[in-house]
Parts: structure tokens; sequence; C-alpha cells
């Protein structure tokens, strides 16, 4: 086996600038992702049954097809349904918040579910109304308990976000097969981005621990 | 100041509360006993509409709490409630416990609030836990703070279930010194206790509740010494 680094490595700027795509892509998804996570998970906890039928099957929908499937039908069905010319990187990022928000959804309600109900009766008796008692009460509290499954969400994205390099997406994976095509060398390109992939992981790994044990602290 | 009448409430086919009506004047102290699953918590916890009741009627301040165009959110600001495990907001300081429905719901700046919170927990003799988070703070410590969190919305009415039926037996003391102190600035209040003694001391008159009903509603003096139902005699041989 010899293996030829030295010929990717003018390619290796085009190759880390993938680094900030997948980053900003991640993020993006994650955060769109949550928040709408946490719409469904408050519809999941509603006393209005439709509420809840509603984002029961929003979640099996998107729990019950392959992603890479919805990927490829917001793409190309777009232009065609409503006849907006979308980009890829809008469709991965609309794709990937739609689906995490399906799984993230559950972990939340979770969480909710977890938070004593005193919490809720003590702000209800102070005359606090729904929204601040969820929002500065109830949730912080909730997201404090998933914290860890939401990182865990998080990396399952960051590593899903490989997909969107079928549909155009100049990121990581997606810049490793354009440098193994001008230079014919496979494994190469694969071997540096899977590195970076591999390096970002752990990272996020690592932040989640240290933001973890601060919280834990102000316990 | 609390007017109930014929109140009922329900959970699915389970009857909890039978026809229950009273009256607590403005300034006057209840004490509510009865034995375990008798309904005493859900009877308080109807006056704040934590629970909704089935039928019958509850006037605060002479306002309908139990008619549907009642705004439930202004009733609560003005009955305060302290529950047996405190239910403290553990991601808050004491003081952003005090001062948050305050500035949320009453809509007190910031130093109007903090002033009437430090006031309080000064009362509570807990000024030096002003930035202390709950999980730092004793039992007894936590159930002054929870009484001076609902005191700081200024409420009529403070409701209590149970406040030291959670604590060591050396915290009682503290709290029920608070509630005392309380009793003496005129402020209505109903306590669910197991205190007897506590009770026979500052409460003007005892409800007696037993599988629903309100078996007796007379003062201390009277309940303890000579209480009319057999129920409520056989209860006092156990508890005294
Ligand atoms: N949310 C609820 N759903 C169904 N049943 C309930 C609910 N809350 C209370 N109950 C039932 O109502 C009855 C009265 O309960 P309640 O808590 O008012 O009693 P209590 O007098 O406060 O008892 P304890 O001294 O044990 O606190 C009990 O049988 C209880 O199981
Ligand atoms: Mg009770």
């Amino acid at each position: 086996m010899n293996l030829d680094f030295g010929q990717i490595v003018p390619s290796l700027p085009f190759i880390l600038n993938g680094i900030l795509v997948t980053l900003r892509f991640t993020v993006l998804s994650a955060l769109f992702g949550f928040t709408l996570g946490t719409l469904l998970s408050l519809l999941k906890i509603s006393n209005i049954k439709p509420l809840r039928w509603f984002a029961e099957f929003y979640t099996s929908i998107f729990r019950g097809t392959p992603l890479i499937l919805q990927l490829a039908l917001v793409y190309f069905a777009t232009p065609q349904l409503i006849g907006y010319k979308i980009t890829p990187i809008e469709a991965g990022v609309f794709t990937f918040s739609l689906n995490s928000a399906a799984y993230s959804s559950e972990t939340i309600r979770a969480g909710i579910m977890a938070v004593d109900k005193g919490q809720r009766e003590a702000s209800m008796s102070l005359g606090v109304p729904y929204r601040p008692m969820m929002l500065d009460i109830i949730l912080p509290q909730a997201f404090k308990n998933i914290l860890p499954a939401l990182v865990n969400e998080t990396i399952a994205l960051l590593k899903d976000s490989a997909l969107v390099s079928t549909i155009g997406v100049l990121d990581l994976m997606r810049r490793a097969q354009v440098v193994a095509g001008q230079t014919f060398l496979y494994f190469e390109p694969l071997l540096v981005v899977g590195v970076i992939y591999y390096v970002m992981v752990m990272g996020l790994t690592q932040a989640a621990n240290v933001l973890e044990r601060r919280m834990r602290r102000s316990d | 100041m609390i007017r109930i009448e014929h109140l009922v409430k329900s959970f699915g086919p389970l009857e909890v509360l039978k026809d229950i009506s009273t009256e607590v004047d403005s300034g006057e102290v209840v004490a509510i006993i009865g034995p375990s699953g008798s309904g005493k918590s859900t009877l308080l916890r109807c006056i704040n509409l934590l629970e909704i009741p089935t039928a019958g009627h509850i006037f605060v301040d002479g306002v309908d709490i139990t008619s549907p165009k009642c705004d439930i959110l202004k009733v609560r600001q003005n009955v305060g409630m302290v529950f047996q495990h405190f239910n403290l907001f553990p991601h808050k300081t004491v003081m952003e416990n005090l001062t948050y429905a305050p500035m949320k719901v009453r809509g007190l700046s910031k130093a109007d609030a903090s002033k009437i919170a430090m006031d309080l927990l000064e009362k509570v003799g807990l000024s030096e836990k002003a930035d202390q988070y709950p999980s730092r703070l004793s039992g007894g410590q936590k159930q002054r703070v929870a009484i001076a969190r609902a005191l700081a919305m200024e409420p009529d009415v403070m409701l209590f279930d149970e406040p030291t039926s959670a604590l060591d037996p050396e915290m009682v003391k503290e709290v029920l010194d608070v509630m005392k102190a309380l009793v003496r600035t005129g402020i209505t209040m109903a306590i669910v206790t197991h205190e007897m003694g506590f009770a026979r001391e500052v409460a003007n008159r005892v409800l007696f509740l037993d599988g629903g009903y309100l078996v007796e509603d007379a003062p201390p003096d009277v309940f303890f010494s000579a209480p009319k139902s057999d129920r409520a005699q056989q209860f006092l041989e156990k508890v005294l």
C-alpha cells in the first residue's frame, strides 16, 4: 500500500474550508431543529387532541422514512411544486431541521415531563401565565436534564450532514470527493476528512462535558 | 374573604369533595385537618384553581372564581400558596425566586421587586441567603423562602398545604414561627396541617374533613375539647 498525501497537499485549503460549511450547516440545523422540536414537544403534551395527533403524525413521518429520501424530495420536488429554485444548502438545512425536530421533540418532551410537577404548580400559584412559565421555569430545567441527549443529537446531525454532499453542497464530504476526482486518489482525501469529522465530534463531546460540569456546579 | 358554596370536586368517577360549604372572614386563620385522602389538599387547591371545581361556587373577595369569565391568573396573584415540598425554582437564586413573579406578572421594576424581596427575606430571617441557590439551603430555610416568595406577590390570602410535613423535626419550629408572625399581620390564611398544637394555638377555626365531607367546622377549643362527631373523636384520639 502506498499512500501519497503529497499530491493532495495543494488541495488541503479547499478541504479545510469545508469545515466551516459543515459546521455552519450543523449549527443552523440544530438551532432550527431544536426550536421546532420544542414547539412540537409542547404540542405533544398539550390538552388539545388534534394538536397532539398532528405532532405524533409529523414525528412518525420523519422517523419512518430515510433521511436521504427526505433530502432528495425537498431538493428536487420543491422547484417542481412551488416553482422556487431551492439551493442545495437551503434544502439541506430545511430537511435536517424538520428531521431533527421530529427526533428532538421526543427528547424534549421527556425532559419536560421529568421536571417536577411542583414547578408548574408553584408557577401557576404565583399567577405566571403559560408562556413565561414554560420559557423561564420549565424549559430551562428540562434542557438541563436533556443536555447530553441534545449533544448526541447534534453529533448525529454533524455526521449525517455528509448526506448533503449527494445534492451538491460543497461540505467536507463533497470536497473529499472533488479532490479524489481531480487527483484520482481516493483513500487520502477520504481519510483526511474522516479525521476532521472525528476531531469535530470529539471536540463537541468535550465541550458538552465541560458545559455539563459547569451547570452541575450551580446546583 | 373566601366563601365556598356547595363545592364538589371529582376526579373522573371519584368524588373527592362532597358538597362543601363554609366561609373564611378577612384576617381569619382556618386550620384544615383530617385523615389522609380526606380531600384537604384538593379543597385548598380549589381555592387558587390548581384544581377546577366540578360544581359549586367559590368567592374570593366577592369574585366568583368558578365563573368561566373569571381571570384565573388574577385570582392566583391574589392567593399565595405554600407547598409541602417547597417547589422553589432550583435554577434561580433565592432573590430571583422572590422577584420573578412580581416582575413578570405584576410588572414591578427590578428595584421595586428587590426591595419587597429584601424586606421579606429579612422578616423570615434569611437576608444573608439572597444570592444562594435553593439547593444550598436546609429544608426549613427553603420553606421560609417559599413563604416569602408567595408573600412577594402581596396576596390577600395565603394557603399552606402541610408546610412542615417534609421537614426534619428540628426545623419545624422555625417555619411555624414565621407563620405565627404572619398570622399577626392579619392576612387571611388556610392551613392544612398535622401540627395539632399549632392549629390549636393560631387558628380561629378548625375545619375537619373526612371522606370528602366537611364534618366539623368549629373554633379550636370547641373542636379539640369536645368534637361532635365520632369521626373527629376517633381522629383526635389517634393524633393527640
Ligand atoms: N389529580 C388527581 N387525580 C385523581 N385522584 C386524585 C387526584 N388528586 C387527589 N386525588 C384523590 O383524591 C383524594 C383526596 O386527595 P387529597 O390529596 O385532597 O387528600 P389529602 O386530604 O390532602 O390527603 P393527605 O393528607 O395524604 O395529603 C385521594 O383519594 C386522592 O387519591
Ligand atoms: Mg394533601
